[in-house]
């Protein structure tokens, strides 16, 4: 069987991969977003807990998402949870940072003339200082989100959802005649996947990002 | 042809209680009182701000100047405690707000800084309709109020309403930085050098401008400088401010002018005081003399006859709007054969009743005829100013600072008298008058005083 011939046997079966993975990769990513800026807010202002936050995130990045899910399965079980836990661990790291840097870079002057004309600490940081950060915090999330596409692939390794399934049930059989063809569907689907995202976070900034501030 | 209108240029002197007496709009501005007010930084040996005492009246437009790191804006940011004061007292429109909710204090004293300070992501309509959406106005209140304050600040609300900061020129922001200060209408305004990021054009409107505005409005505004030109210009009164802001002298910029408190002022004042002083003079306020004219549809042969008849061996020709035109001297219309087209010397400049007397200098001595035609509003002539009546004016006004700067050292001493026959009286109890290089005092009762 060739490659498009396995396209028309599995894609039903590929196709319900694939919005598995999409929609694992999404979630988590809300959930990564939300934390991260959040993480980023509370710490900014604060010289050591900015950097803090940033080192623990960035240590998490180290460990092989292999060995993370790995150590995670004995804790939360196989399945949905230990996924999740680990693709939000490693969509951190760009989201915090990207979100420190980027409240940390908004130029003082604008801050102080925020006070000045009296915005409460919530409007500014709502009004002022996010909208002015918001343009790397979305690049952080576009990384985040190339790199949990890839990570996801592992969670099949948990009995998580998506189309890491694919690849390892190829890898699992290499030999057989179908193996390639699982390996690199998984593989392209996954590309396929990436690429959609980043066109949609194109779009996002498009309609989110300010024209006063566009580049 | 008298001018019956007040004096608006000349400052209303210290405005305590009343404000400007004259001026048709109500004073809208509100007292401010600092009383022993004090910033030492985190970390630094000495204070940035040294125990200011100062009262600025309503309605006034006070102005610091000082050097670099004496430390104006951190007085003025204690102001709206954007800065909080390490110890001291604040009071605005007599209300001590030393320590209410900083962002309800903000909420009353506007804030205008240097390179505007604008939010880039906001178009111009959200930057100043900001502040009144968040103290709770209806969509259509805050739209009436954007349109309103940038045609207050001289910009066409339609064309510029929805640009945003990046699509304007310094000095457009600017103004939009000043819209946005007064949008919500607060009794106070805080400038802290707002031009100082604009060409020096630019910067001379967004000044005429801010007088204008000022004229109208009638706020309490308080304006931060290093520019002593920039002070005298749009100064009611000014605050010379040395190192850890001790005040050097707080006063008219006249009486700055010609009786400098010490050399430290001087050197702030700079050379050529007496010609800044023109600066504080409109020809309205000095003479404007008549001048024989005749029309350029007036008989040709009427000219003649007042050439050679009239007193005056000159006459000025109006042109058929009634503006000056040329001056006409004896002999200059035989010279060109009677034609009126030939003859005479044109009139290079002309000055408006709200010209300085210093543009109204340079005029009369770029002009060959020695004096210079005052136009009105459209242009039509009304007199002409000479250099005679020039320099009259200039002795007499400073004649007049004399007077009246002898007289306030005068008074100066009397309180000082009393005020050290009190100590010795009342003893420990009155307090020693602390006698600092700055020369602040302190008054009896309430523990302020404006400087000197
Ligand atoms: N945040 C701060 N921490 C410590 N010292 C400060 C701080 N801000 C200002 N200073 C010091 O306080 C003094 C007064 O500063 P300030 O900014 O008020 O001066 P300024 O008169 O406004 O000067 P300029 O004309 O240059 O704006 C300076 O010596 C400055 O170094
Ligand atoms: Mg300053």
């Amino acid at each position: 069987m060739n490659f498009w011939e396995y396209l028309g046997n599995r894609h039903q079966q590929l196709l319900a991969d694939a919005f598995q993975h999409a929609s694992a990769v999404f979630q988590c990513m809300v959930i990564a977003t939300l934390l991260g800026v959040l993480i980023g807010v509370l710490t900014y202002r604060r010289e050591w807990a900015g950097n803090l936050a940033i080192t623990s995130t960035a240590t998490i990045l180290t460990v092989p998402s292999l060995a993370l899910i790995g150590l995670l399965i004995p804790v939360l079980g196989l399945g949905v949870a230990p996924t999740v836990t680990a693709l939000v661990l490693y969509g951190l790291l760009p989201i915090t940072r990207n979100a420190v840097v980027g409240l940390r870079g908004v130029d003082p002057t604008l801050v102080d003339a925020a006070k000045g004309i009296g915005m409460s600490r919530a409007a500014r940081l709502l009004r002022v200082e996010l909208p002015l950060a918001w343009p790397p915090i979305l690049t952080g999330i576009r990384v985040a989100t190339q790199m949990l596409m890839g990570i996801a692939a592992i969670a099949a390794f948990a009995s998580g959802p998506g189309l890491g399934n694919q690849i390892f049930r190829g890898i699992s059989s290499l030999g057989s005649s179908n193996a390639l063809n699982e390996v690199l569907s998984g593989t392209l689907g996954i590309v396929i996947l990436a690429l959609l995202f980043d066109a949609v976070y194109v779009l996002i900034g498009r309609l989110t990002i300010s024209r006063g501030i566009r580049a | 042809m008298p001018e019956t209108q007040p004096p608006t240029a000349a400052a209303a002197g210290p405005a305590a209680d009343a404000g400007p007496a004259a001026g048709a709009a109500p004073v809208t501005g509100a007292t401010i009182q600092l009383e022993n007010l004090s910033k030492r930084y985190h970390g630094s040996a000495l204070p940035a701000v040294d125990s200011v005492n100062m009262e600025i009246g309503a309605g006034e437009l006070v102005v610091f100047v000082g050097p670099s790191g004496c430390g104006k804006s951190t007085l003025l940011k204690m102001i709206n405690r954007l800065i909080e004061p390490t110890s001291g007292r604040i009071r605005i429109g007599g209300e001590d707000v030393t320590r209410i909710d900083p962002v309800k204090l903000r909420r009353k004293v506007g804030y205008a800084i240097q390179a505007s300070g604008l939010f880039p992501h906001m178009t111009v309509g959200d930057n100043i309709g900001l502040v009144p959406k968040m103290i709770g106005w209806s969509k259509t209140k805050v739209k009436d109020r954007v349109e309103e304050m940038l045609d207050l600040v001289g910009l066409d609300p339609k064309e510029f309403h929805g640009r945003y900061p990046r699509q304007l020129s310094g000095g457009q922001q600017q103004r939009v930085g000043v819209a946005r200060a007064l949008a919500a209408d607060p009794p106070v305004l805080l400038m802290d050098e707002p031009f100082g990021a604009v060409d020096p054009i630019t910067r001379d409107h967004l000044q005429d401008e801010l007088i204008r505005l000022q004229r109208e409005l009638h706020k309490t505004i308080v304006f931060v400088t290093h520019d002593f030109d920039e002070a005298v210009k749009l100064g009611d009164r000014i605050v010379v401010l040395r190192e850890q802001s001790h005040i050097a002298q707080f006063d008219t910029p006249e009486a700055i002018l010609t009786n400098p408190s010490d050399d430290f002022v001087s050197g702030f004042v700079g050379a050529g005081a007496a010609l800044k002083r023109l600066n504080l003079t409109r020809v309205r306020d000095v003479g404007i003399a008549d001048f024989p004219t005749v029309s350029v549809d007036d008989p040709l042969q009427s000219i003649f006859d007042r050439l050679r008849a009239g007193t005056h061996s000159e006459l000025l020709l109006l042109d058929r709007k009634g503006r000056p035109y040329k001056w006409l001297r004896r002999g200059d219309l035989m010279r060109a054969k009677g034609s009126l087209a030939r003859a005479g010397t044109l009139v290079g400049d002309y000055v408006t009743r709200d010209a300085t007397l210093r543009d109204a200098l340079e005029a009369v001595l770029t002009d060959s005829s020695g004096r210079v035609a005052v136009t009105g509003r459209r242009g039509e002539y009304i007199g002409v100013v000479d250099m005679e009546t020039l320099m009259n004016s200039v002795h007499e006004l400073l004649e007049e600072d004399r007077l009246s700067a002898m007289e306030a050292q005068h008074e100066l001493e009397e309180t000082r008298a009393q005020q050290t026959h009190l100590a010795q009286e009342g003893g420990a109890a009155a307090g020693p008058v602390p006698e600092n290089g700055a020369g602040s005092s302190v008054a009896g009762g309430g523990g302020r005083l404006e400087g000197k």
